[in-house]
């Protein structure tokens, strides 16, 4: 069945429009993965707008082309700038930059994309059949339950998050909290707006990932005094062969880091530890462990198999539950709304066609990358070499492009040069932004969720303990978000010192 | 870093409470509908401040070492936020209480404008280049935008007097 359902998907992805959509995308999202300031969040922010007139599907397919694109061109920066464009690019840069530095550049960006379509494509492999599965359990699922999916999702960000927990549960609760700013659409009464007219339509999600994530970046990363030393690397046909003769040796490499990052990617903000952990262990098997951190191939290979292979995973709970895996999915979450598009188990019975043709498309996107990344590194390299005096207007004045695009007021321009500020100081500060905006997105969903549930119960809050799928989600939600309290008491039963807490980073 | 810590999750405490004062306007009870419109803010406000009272806490038992940014650090921050702030104000103008005090000249005028300022005065290149880029870009985003994907950006007198 998910061989046919697979094969439907394939006739609507392998379209020559669908193809050529996924490939301006995969350059897009590249150009936008090297570019400081841009990431896939905001980039699939920025260009939302320009997919409203589009059919869904193509739609869907440039967003995600353009994900996988800013997925590659993270590797690029870090390889060859030690700049990683995304925090699960940063353990790329402990042996990427001294591999090109050595003159090893183009093995280095060989072996990241190489390693980085692997994971996808293991990712996507596992989506295919286990997001039909998932769909057809989630069916069942009632609002209770999603309610308990959506705390599980913000309470491992509490749990597993790293930093401050009160800090990320701050974020977590700003987002809902501006999600309810404007009409409440159940009881038609005006929220949080006191009186302010501009108030009353809300604050756009996509206008403030816009601001937190590409203003906020370029404001920290010119406070950081940012220079870019970019090292050249020569890339043809000879390389890419001679590099993927070696590559097979790491197959173990390959397979763990795999599993480490469809494992970690399905549950939010999986992507940096599954890289940190797939690194670690890379290190740990290896015979000569000594060489990593020295430019040691298996350590480019390592962190980017497991961060691709997390971020496609990202994409399973999104089409499968509603709920994002990561920010970029969050975005794409909007986006099916806004398209008209009820995300969650449903897509899968009523529009089959999105769901298998994205599914499908990630499959032929993938492969257009990979290609397209090692056709046109140096073409990507030079983009880094613009001076900072033209990049960074030019950067604010697509992100100014992509905020008015939403909705056609000049306000929304405002708020993300407001959002920009914030997104400034909560970095420094540490407050996640991540958590933020998948709260600002699920708002209005979680509410609702909540509201049902309550309405179910009459008011009663026992309706997330007492039905059994919930209970246990509930219970699994609980834990997380104890685990910061929890953790240093076990530590103390154990007889160990407890661990210093985790220092701000500036 | 600790005076900026506090500032911040005071700012966020007033935020909460004030959150606090409109759900409670809004009903935090049961309606005919179910919950009320205020009841989720509510209660999402009222963790919300003992979060941030928690950071508080938190930071007043911690010691002052680190500055939040230093003087020399926060000068590019200021150099790019500036010309930022300036473009904005070209693009969309300003209004205080219905009177247009500056007129909006539109994204591509004031993005040509923009560009050519940073070019010029903050790297330092020739005039030629800054010519180009400065005019060339703002067409070819008019093009890509208004021609290619039918997406109107904000238009000031010049578009109009070009006939757009």
């Amino acid at each position: 069945m998910g061989v046919e359902n697979l094969f439907h998907g394939f006739q609507i992805a392998v379209t020559p429009f669908n193809l050529f959509i996924a490939t301006l995308g995969i350059l897009l999202g590249t150009i936008i993965g090297v570019l400081p300031g841009l990431g896939g969040a905001n980039g699939v922010a920025i260009l939302l707008p320009l997919t409203f007139t589009m059919p869904p599907t193509s739609a869907i397919i440039l967003l995600t082309s353009i994900y996988w694109g800013a997925l590659f061109g993270g590797a690029i920066t870090s390889v060859l700038f030690n700049i990683p464009g995304e925090p699960w690019s940063v353990a790329t840069t402990f042996d990427g930059y001294p591999l090109a530095r050595q003159g090893e550049g183009g093995p280095a960006l060989t072996a990241a994309f190489t390693s980085s379509f692997v994971g996808a494509f293991f990712s996507i492999v596992l989506i295919t059949f286990f997001a039909p599965v998932l769909a057809e359990i989630a069916l069942k699922f009632g609002p209770p339950e999603f309610f308990a999916i959506q705390l599980l999702t913000f309470s491992s960000f509490v749990g597993l998050g790293g930093g401050n927990p009160l800090k990320s549960l701050i974020s977590i609760l700003l987002g809902f909290l501006m999600a309810s700013v404007g009409l409440d659409i159940v009881t038609g009464q005006l929220r949080l707006t006191f009186g302010i007219t501009d108030l009353m339509k809300g604050f756009d999600f996509i206008v403030a990932v816009i601001g937190l994530f590409g203003i906020g970046e370029i404001l920290l990363s010119l406070e950081e005094g940012l220079r870019f030393h970019g090292v050249r690397a020569r890339i043809n046909l000879k390389v890419v062969l001679d590099t993927w003769r070696i590559l097979p040796n790491y197959t173990r490499t390959f397979i763990r880091g795999s599993l480490i990052g469809f494992w970690m990617g399905f549950k939010p903000g999986g992507a940096t530890p599954a890289s940190f952990m797939s690194y670690a262990f890379a290190k740990r098997f290896s015979k000569h462990p000594e060489r990593f951190g020295k430019g040691e191939l298996e350590g480019v290979v390592a962190p980017e198999v497991a961060a691709h292979a997390a971020g496609v995973a990202a994409m399973l709970p999104m089409i499968t539950l509603g709920i994002p895996g990561s920010p970029t999915a969050a975005v794409m979450l909007g986006g099916l709304i806004i398209w008209g598009l009820q995300p969650g188990p449903m897509l899968f019975k009523e529009n089959p066609d999105f769901v298998w043709g994205l599914i499908a498309s990630m499959y032929t996107s993938n492969i257009i990358g990979v290609l397209v990344v090692l056709a046109f590194v140096p073409f990507f390299a030079a983009i880094l070499r613009v001076p900072f005096a033209i990049l960074t207007p030019v950067i604010v004045v697509v992100c100014a492009i992509g905020a008015y695009a939403v909705s056609s007021r000049p306000i929304d321009i405002w708020y993300m040069l407001l959002f920009g500020v914030i997104g400034y100081v909560f970095k420094k500060l540490d407050y996640p932004i991540a958590p933020l905006v998948l709260a600002l997105v699920l708002g209005d969903l979680s509410e609702n969720a909540l509201r049902q549930s309550l309405i179910m119960s009459q008011g009663s809050l026992a309706v997330f303990v007492t039905r059994p799928i919930a209970g246990v989600i509930t219970a699994a939600a609980i834990f997380f978000l104890l685990m910061p309290v929890l953790t240093p008491w076990w530590r103390r039963l154990r007889g160990h010192p407890s661990a210093p807490a985790a220092g701000p980073r500036h | 870093m600790r005076t900026a810590d506090l500032v911040t999750a005071s700012v966020l405490l007033v935020v909460g409470g004030v959150i606090i004062f409109d759900a409670v306007r809004l009903g935090i009870g049961w309606g005919i509908e179910g919950p009320m419109s205020g009841f989720f803010p509510f209660w999402l406000a009222v963790i919300l401040v003992a979060c941030c009272a928690g950071v508080l806490a938190q930071t007043l038992r911690g010691d002052a070492t680190r500055p939040f940014v230093t003087r020399q650090r926060l000068r590019p921050v200021l150099a790019m936020l500036g010309p930022a702030v300036g473009f904005v104000l070209l693009t969309t103008g300003v209004t205080v209480f219905e009177i247009p005090l500056f007129p909006a000249l539109g994204l591509y005028v004031a993005a040509a404008v923009y560009l050519a300022f940073s070019m010029r005065w903050l790297g330092d290149h020739a005039w030629p280049a800054v010519a180009a880029l400065a005019l060339g870009l703002p067409v070819v985003t008019f093009l890509i935008f208004e021609r290619w994907f039918l997406v109107p950006m904000p238009k000031g007198p010049l578009e109009g007097w070009l006939g757009f």
